[in-house]
């Protein structure tokens, strides 16, 4: 066994100084964007920026606790952390509070819980261990369905608390997938739906199907060696006919009208200026804001509490998912540019200490963090500067909110702790 | 392949996302601009604009403040429109008709909603202007002016257009510019910089306090106080003598080109331009198209010099060495000229001219000599005629004078071009062009020109440029004002023509306009004029024009005056110039008479014939 106890103890410092970064910058950035007009204290609890802090202070005791339990607790207890966690999500249905529509949280005396935040490193916890446990074979279609269960269960629930947001992040657990070893064509898959489903939005699900049809059609003229078996090009174009009309109807029925209305703008379809100008003042006024803001920042930003548009809130929810456009604003290129590298490093040096883990648990586990984080970092920036749909979720570390650090501290340090221990594995 | 999947997406995307700040942040940025961001509200403190003083320090245009309701039509919230329009005297459809222009204007820009509100207005509506959000007063000041004299002269201030607010950037809607005289010229120093305030507002257009501390306020720079070259009790005089007359008067000092006083008739009460009658009286004005009183006449009214022109023929004459002050001839009332037997008359008595007795009888056949022999002097008309040209020209004729009036004409002084391709065709020489000699012809004149022109004499060769200013506050002066302009002719050729301008007084046609005591040189000019009535060309009653300096040796005062279709020369600019002459060297009138009979003087009559739609007569008594 391990009799080494004290040199086990070595946590990877890069990764906690990108994270301690991140956490101060993004604090500074909370205090300026929330501050608005007269600044009390820092203390002051019942200013953002106050409520902020005294989070911040508190996950500090959570990387303690994190780090104090013993490594072979949380693949051992995975599935009770996962099953509480899925336990606490349907309790919202319940106890749950509606805020801007969404039940996502918890009311403890003036303090609330967003449990979906948890449900994040549980989920992830969850799937390492059914990953690496010597029963599971990923190739295998049985249990890849219940692996997707273990993902698709807690996704859904919060599907069902209207969060669409954060479901989403709970779709990047399929980079671990592909990691550990799914077969290919599911890449191929996903990238088949993915143009399929943005030319059906962007053009229609007819044209779609008649562009396929014509490219299949030369491929099984012109390329095909066994120009006699034609079943397989059958099979993709009636799924591509399929998958189209089904994203179209999807679009149409299923999304509400405020989605449709993002997809529409992204996608660039209201041709009509004067619409489109309207709607950019109300489908898409956030956004607009959050544009303007950062380009009014230039190169080198307005300084620190001196951003002119986030002091003036013009911003709406600029202090929790619109956070990046006060570093755009007030830090310029420079500063946002500062931000995008500290992320890059974070996730990549993740990635890479994935890789170096000597125990499959800790591998996927580690996967499961940098496919979360890459998810938040590409959906919030993304949004944030206008380059993909309209989509609510928090930048980690930067946006305000308690529940959010702390289930991002204790995703990442979980990994620390691991990758710690990866020395003297047993 | 599968090691390295989500390696490139995070970097692909990392590259995405700095590309995508490079085009927001620099390609396509909006560098801020505390100008023109729409979080921060500027609130201007106007400066004193400064006050402007006559040479002898009496006070001609000081301030008066004014009120204006302001309104930002994005911030008004509903509101009890009957009391709003009582405090405000004015009625519903003047509310609403201004409310609507205001948001035509902008949403969000402050929009001058009622301007020149009464000091008894504001006070009451200072006190309730809180109910009415969105509204606010903004204080300017206006003119106050304490004279009735010289609005030509001062000129007036008036809200910037948006022509205007195009050019400078400093202006903004609502704020007052110069329009005319020295409000124009001397706009920038007199309007000082206003202070400006920047104040962070929120997305409901509140105030959250002092952008950046106030560390980018600025304080306002009161205006500078002028003192301009005008003697105001000159200016009134010249003003009383040419009442209902049409014309210019302008006096200058030899010896520095200070402008003693600048006439223009008739005129108009500043005062009138001042508050919220301003649109009214202006309109007034400017539809007053027979006498045109917004139209400074000495300095813009174009006009063939007539008689006083014969002083420059002379000189060039004499520098040119075509005559010498001893060159005789023998005058038959009439010069003949050319193949055709051309004949110009000449009303001097006719008998034997010198140059002096030609100048003080002002004959014709002397001066077309004087002309045509300068003319032929060289073996080329034209050639001739570029020097003969030049050397006028350098009497600051034919061109802007490049002083600090706001408003001015060039003239014309023919060359040998200009003739060249008057006449493609034909070979042209000095015959064909003979009626320059006397100051008919081509030649055209302001009022202004022909008085530096008589300076310029009187200084025996150089010249001031004309300018109003005499100081600035703290400033020296330009020195465009202050080095000396040299005429392309010799001092010495100056002395017979001096001589003959005495002698113009002495014996010739205006010996009856001596002034006791004061030694007087002068010229008499009588310039034809035309109109066009309902397409046709029609000769009008002659201008009556007079130059003259003073004293002879030791020049205080050079001056020029225009009296349109008064006749000859002698008769109302004349007796104008000795009177003039003697109120500003002596400080009193003396020639009662001759006073009593200019002021009495209507030439009205004279100016309504050409309107009167019937035959009419010129030049009658």
């Amino acid at each position: 066994m391990n009799l080494n106890r004290t040199t086990s103890f070595q946590l990877d410092w890069l990764t906690v100084i990108v994270f301690t970064a991140l956490v101060v910058f993004g604090y500074f950035n909370i205090l300026s964007a929330s501050v608005a007009g007269e600044f009390t204290s820092y203390l002051d609890i019942s200013k953002p920026y106050g409520k902020q802090l005294f989070f911040i202070l508190s996950s500090f005791v959570l990387i303690i606790l994190t780090l104090a339990v013993d490594v072979k607790f949380y693949e051992r207890f995975a599935s009770i952390i996962y099953l509480g966690s899925i336990l606490s999500l349907a309790g919202l249905f319940i106890f749950g509070k509606q805020v801007n529509g969404a039940i996502s949280w918890y009311d403890f005396v003036g303090m609330t819980i967003q449990p979906s935040e948890f449900a994040k490193f549980a989920t992830a916890l969850a799937l390492a261990k059914y990953i690496s446990d010597l029963q599971t074979n990923i190739k295998e279609q049985k249990d890849q369905i219940k692996a997707a269960i273990l993902v698709g269960l807690p996704a859904g629930l919060i599907l069902l608390q209207n969060d669409a947001g954060s479901t989403l992040v709970f779709a990047s657990l399929f980079f671990v997938f592909y990691r550990e070893g799914i077969p290919q064509n599911y890449l191929l898959f996903a990238v088949f739906v993915a143009f399929l489903g943005i030319g059906t939005l962007k053009y229609s699900a007819l044209s779609i199907c008649f562009t396929l049809a014509g490219i299949l059609l030369i491929y099984q003229l012109f390329f095909k060696r066994k120009k006699k078996k034609i079943g397989g090009v059958l099979i993709i174009l009636i799924l591509g006919i399929g998958l189209s009309f089904g994203v179209q109807w999807t679009h149409n029925n299923v999304l509400q009208k405020h989605q449709q209305d993002r997809i529409g703008l992204w996608l660039r379809l209201e041709k009509d200026p004067v619409k489109l100008e309207s709607m950019k003042r109300s489908v898409s006024y956030n956004l607009n804001e959050s544009e303007k803001a950062i380009r009014s920042g230039g190169t080198f930003g307005k300084g620190f509490r001196d951003g002119t548009r986030t002091k003036g809130n013009f911003v709406p929810e600029q202090h929790t998912d619109y956070i990046f456009s006060t570093v755009g604003e007030e830090w310029g290129f420079f500063g946002s540019s500062i931000v995008i590298i500290l992320f890059l490093s974070l996730i990549l040096r993740i990635l890479y200490l994935a890789e170096q883990q000597k125990s499959q648990f800790s591998r996927v586990y580690g996967y499961g963090v940098a496919s979360i984080l890459f998810a938040h970092f590409l959906i919030n920036i993304g949004m944030v500067m206008g380059l993909i749909p309209t989509i609510g979720i928090p930048l980690p570390f930067f946006s305000y909110g308690g529940s959010g650090l702390w289930g991002f501290t204790i995703l990442i340090f979980i990994f620390l702790k691991l990758d710690s221990n990866r020395l003297n594995e047993w | 392949m599968r090691k390295i999947l989500l390696f490139g997406l995070v970097i692909l995307t990392g590259i995405c996302f700095i590309g995508r700040l490079y085009y927001l942040q620099i390609y396509t940025a909006n560098e801020f601009d505390i100008d023109n961001d729409n979080a921060i509200r500027k609130v201007f403190h106007y400066p004193k604009r400064g006050y402007i003083y006559d040479r002898n320090d009496s006070l001609l245009v000081a301030n008066q403040p004014s009120y204006d309701v302001m309104v930002i039509p994005r911030e008004v919230e509903p509101l009890d429109t009957l009391l709003f329009c009582n405090l405000l005297k004015i009625d519903k459809d003047e509310f609403l008709k201004s409310y609507e222009r205001a948001k035509n204007y902008s949403p969000r820009l402050p929009f001058p909603f009622l301007r020149h509100l009464s000091k008894e207005d504001y006070a009451f509506l200072s006190e309730k202007l809180r109910k009415f959000k969105g509204f606010y007063i903004q204080k300017r000041s206006l003119r106050d002016y304490q004279t009735s004299i010289g609005a030509n002269v001062l000129g007036y201030i008036a809200e910037v257009n948006n022509k205007e607010i195009a050019k400078d950037s400093y202006y903004r809607l609502g704020d007052m510019i110069g329009k005319q005289g020295v409000e124009v010229s001397y706009e920038k120093k007199l309007r000082g910089v206003k202070g400006v305030k920047y104040i962070q507002k929120d997305i409901y257009n509140r105030d959250i306090g002092a952008y950046k501390q106030g560390a980018f306020d600025t304080l306002p720079v009161p205006g500078k106080d002028i003192k301009i070259t005008i003697d105001s009790e000159l200016q009134a005089y010249g003003e009383l003598l040419m009442q209902n007359k049409i014309g210019g008067i302008v006096a200058l000092e030899p010896s520095t080109g200070e402008i003693l006083s600048l006439v223009s008739a008739p005129s108009y009460n500043p005062n009138l331009l001042v508050g919220r009658q301003r649109s009214k009286n202006y309109t007034k004005l400017y539809l007053d198209t027979i006498h045109r009183p917004l139209i400074d006449k000495g300095l813009t009214r174009m006009h063939v010099p007539g008689s006083p022109f014969k002083l420059l023929v002379a000189l060039t004459a004499l520098q040119e060495n075509v005559i010498t002050p001893k060159t005789n001839i023998i005058c038959s009332e009439r010069y003949v000229y050319g193949k055709n037997k051309r004949v110009m008359k000449c009303h001097c008595g006719g008998g034997f001219r010198n140059l002096d007795s030609g100048i003080s009888y002002s004959c014709n056949s002397y001066f077309s000599m004087a002309f045509r022999s300068t003319i032929e002097k060289y073996s080329n008309a034209s050639e001739s005629m570029n020097i003969w040209s030049s050397h006028i020209k350098s009497f600051g004729l034919g061109n802007f004078l490049g002083n600090d009036l706001s408003v001015g004409k060039k003239g014309n002084i023919p060359d040998g071009n200009y003739y060249d391709k008057w006449y493609p065709e034909f070979q042209w020489g000095a015959t064909t062009i003979i009626s320059n000699a006397i100051g008919q012809g081509e030649i055209l004149v302001t009022p202004i020109q022909l008085a530096n022109m008589t300076a310029a004499i009187a200084n025996k060769g150089y010249y001031y440029t004309p300018h109003i200013i005499k100081s600035i506050e703290g400033e020296s002066m330009d020195p465009n004002f202050t080095i000396p302009k040299q005429t392309s002719i010799e001092p010495k050729y100056y002395d017979p023509i001096i001589e003959g301008m005495h002698n113009v007084y002495n014996k010739g046609t205006a010996n009856f306009l001596k002034v006791p005591g004061i030694e007087i040189c002068g010229k008499t000019g009588t310039a034809e004029n035309f109109t066009k009535i309902d397409g046709v060309k029609q000769q009008l009653t002659d201008h009556s024009i007079f130059v003259a300096f003073a004293p002879k040796d030791d020049p205080k005062i050079a001056i020029a005056i225009l009296v349109e279709n008064g006749y000859y020369g002698s008769r109302w600019a004349g007796r104008i110039a000795s009177l003039m002459i003697e109120k500003y060297i002596k400080g009193e009138v003396t020639l009662k008479r001759m006073e009593k009979l200019v002021i009495e003087k209507s030439l009205e009559n004279e100016y309504l014939k050409p309107y009167s739609g019937k035959p009419f007569k010129i030049n009658d008594q």
